[in-house]
């Protein structure tokens, strides 16, 4: 870990600590990520000094207030490279961003027969709403499958999507395989069909450059506590025509022109979508986020957590009776790296890991379809962000290391 | 602390009844049956039990997969209530989900429980009561129902 990385771990005062008399090894970043004092101060600052409704005040801290929150979506925008601040709208986190579309976009262009086409390994948040839309309307949902590397099947995608698709909703890396998919491409086969692709950005935007012209998505939804940012925020940007067709996601303050006793008009983009008093707070802790990771650099977040990748699955792969899911070249294979220790239920891996003060997860993931599809009910997972080094990465082999022998009669003996 | 502590969760005898669970089958000849899911995990739990005229425990059986606590906690469950009537087993039951939560009870509930009072240590993993639990949560919610209610199904988060 070259030395700008390391002294960010002093960012963060959470990772300082032990964990049943361990030090903490935090690799549950794929759930979500820790704060750095960067956010944690500029949450204190707002309230501390411009706490106050926006828009609507005519005093100094509803204009503070105001200006904090735009220059949040203004940051959010250059940082996604968002043609108009007006395509990013403020959600309540990556899952409020999709029932969104689905609920509006969806409700509007959906009709009996058409499809949507997703990925089997979607997190029930791309996979529900559709699923739900598809029922409503009498359309088919379709699905994507993997290779046997666990990647996305692009040749399937070319023959599911068809003139009768009309929205390709994918993940643009998942949050259990460890891949990140051809978003890119994707976009332009749906294109090609008059369709339009919606983005899950949870597991790509908190790791990698992401540039939403250049993949040309018509929308795409990602999280803000995942980057770092406060939970209870996200964002959902949509190209701004799209936007303008929609109908509002919900109705109430802020989201209105004029309103009259019989009808009412909308507030231009992006306040349509930002019905009630938003997570002002949230918005600005976000920014600071982002503020923080643009100054370190996503290629240089990106080329860490891949520098781990590189050094870590290898040796989890050489490990007799661990079964690491997803792609097995760490170059094609991201910091989330779901597996499962042979005869052992990954409940049981993650509290023996637990005792080692190694904080990973262990399940669906979310992703039911998916584990049906591999045949597992569940697994374990560690998943790693720009914080984590080859320190936290050695411990992680050790403590699996010691639960296999555990559970293999080692040291339940010694009791 | 490494694992030493893991000890305290995972004793010899509750890694045996992982290993080798009893009564671990369905029953041809079931009154009542019950499956149970915990959705966060994915654990599922079929349990098949047969009443005599007497409402006693005549056969209990289970199937289904989970991890070494919930695998354990079954096989354990079943021992326990063998033979015993449908408000003994019952009354278990509620001795159980108490103990695994941290409340008292008299020394004789627990010894009920046999092998199954081991468990009482879940209770310092609280993200594992859960897989203790189900079992046991299995076994009232099968006794307590009509024996025609049919083998339906029900999701227990």
């Amino acid at each position: 870990m070259d030395s700008t990385l390391n002294k960010l771990l002093s960012d963060f005062p959470i990772l300082d600590q032990k964990v049943n008399d361990e030090r903490l090894v935090y690799l549950d970043n794929a759930a979500t990520a820790q704060r750095p004092n960067q956010v944690i101060k500029a949450l204190t600052h707002f309230y501390q000094t411009d706490n106050a409704n926006v828009h609507r005040g005519v005093h100094t801290l509803a204009e503070r207030a105001t200006a904090d929150y735009e220059a949040a979506r203004r940051k959010v925008q250059q940082f996604i490279n968002a043609p108009e601040p007006e395509e990013v709208i403020f959600t309540k986190g990556c899952t409020d961003g999709l029932n969104l579309v689905a609920s509006t976009y969806g409700e509007a262009n959906i009709s009996a027969g058409d499809e949507i086409v997703i990925s089997i390994m979607e997190h029930h948040s791309n996979l529900i709403p559709w699923q739900q839309l598809a029922i409503r309307k009498g359309a088919t949902l379709k699905y994507i499958h993997l290779t046997d590397d666990g990647e996305l099947d692009l040749d399937e995608a070319k023959q599911l999507i068809t003139d009768k698709t009309k929205i390709v909703a994918v993940a643009h890396a998942s949050n259990v395989m460890g891949t990140v998919n051809p978003i890119k491409e994707l976009a332009k086969i749906a294109h090609q069909h008059g369709a339009v692709l919606v983005g899950d950005g949870a597991q790509a935007v908190p790791h990698m450059p992401v540039d939403v012209q250049d993949l040309d998505v018509d929308f795409y939804a990602f999280s803000g506590h995942k980057m770092m940012g406060p939970t209870g925020i996200g964002i959902l940007y949509g190209k701004r025509q799209l936007l303008e067709a929609m109908s509002p996601y919900q109705y109430g303050g802020e989201m209105i022109g004029f309103v009259h006793e019989q009808e009412a008009t909308w507030a231009e983009l992006p306040y349509k979508f930002e019905a009630g008093t938003q997570n002002i707070a949230g918005a600005v802790g976000l920014g600071a986020a982002v503020d923080y990771l643009t100054k370190i650099g996503m290629s240089t977040v990106q080329a860490h957590e891949q520098e781990l990748v590189n050094y870590l699955l290898p040796k989890m792969e050489a490990m007799d009776g661990v079964q690491v899911y997803g792609p097995q070249d760490p170059a094609k294979h991201t910091g989330v790296i779901a597996f499962n220790l042979e005869n052992l239920h990954p409940h049981d891996v993650a509290t023996a890991l637990d005792m080692e003060g190694v904080a990973v997860r262990a399940g669906h993931h979310c992703a039911q379809p998916l584990m049906a599809y591999l045949g597992l009910t569940a697994t374990a997972r560690a998943s790693l962000y720009l914080y984590n080094t080859q320190a936290d990465a050695d411990r992680l082999l050790v403590a699996l290391q010691e639960t296999k022998e555990f559970f293999n009669h080692g040291s339940r003996e010694t009791k | 602390m490494g694992l030493e502590k893991l000890n305290n969760l995972y004793r010899e005898v509750i890694l045996d009844h992982s290993d080798h669970p009893h009564h671990k089958h369905a029953l041809p000849d079931a009154t009542h049956k019950i499956t149970l899911k915990n959705p966060t995990c994915g654990d599922v739990i079929n349990l098949d039990i047969e009443l005599d005229d007497q409402d006693h425990i005549k056969d209990i059986g289970f199937t289904g997969e989970g991890c070494t606590i919930s695998q354990s906690s079954a096989s354990m469950m079943t021992d326990a209530v063998m033979g015993k009537s449908k408000d003994e087993a019952l009354h278990m039951a509620k001795t159980f989900s108490d103990m695994v939560m941290g409340k008292k009870h008299p020394q004789a509930d627990l010894d009920e429980l046999q092998d199954a009072a081991i468990l009482s240590n879940v209770m310092t993993f609280p993200a594992r009561i859960k897989c203790a639990t189900l079992s046991w949560w299995a076994l009232q919610r099968a006794l307590l129902k009509q024996p025609d209610d049919g083998n339906d199904s029900e999701k227990e988060e």
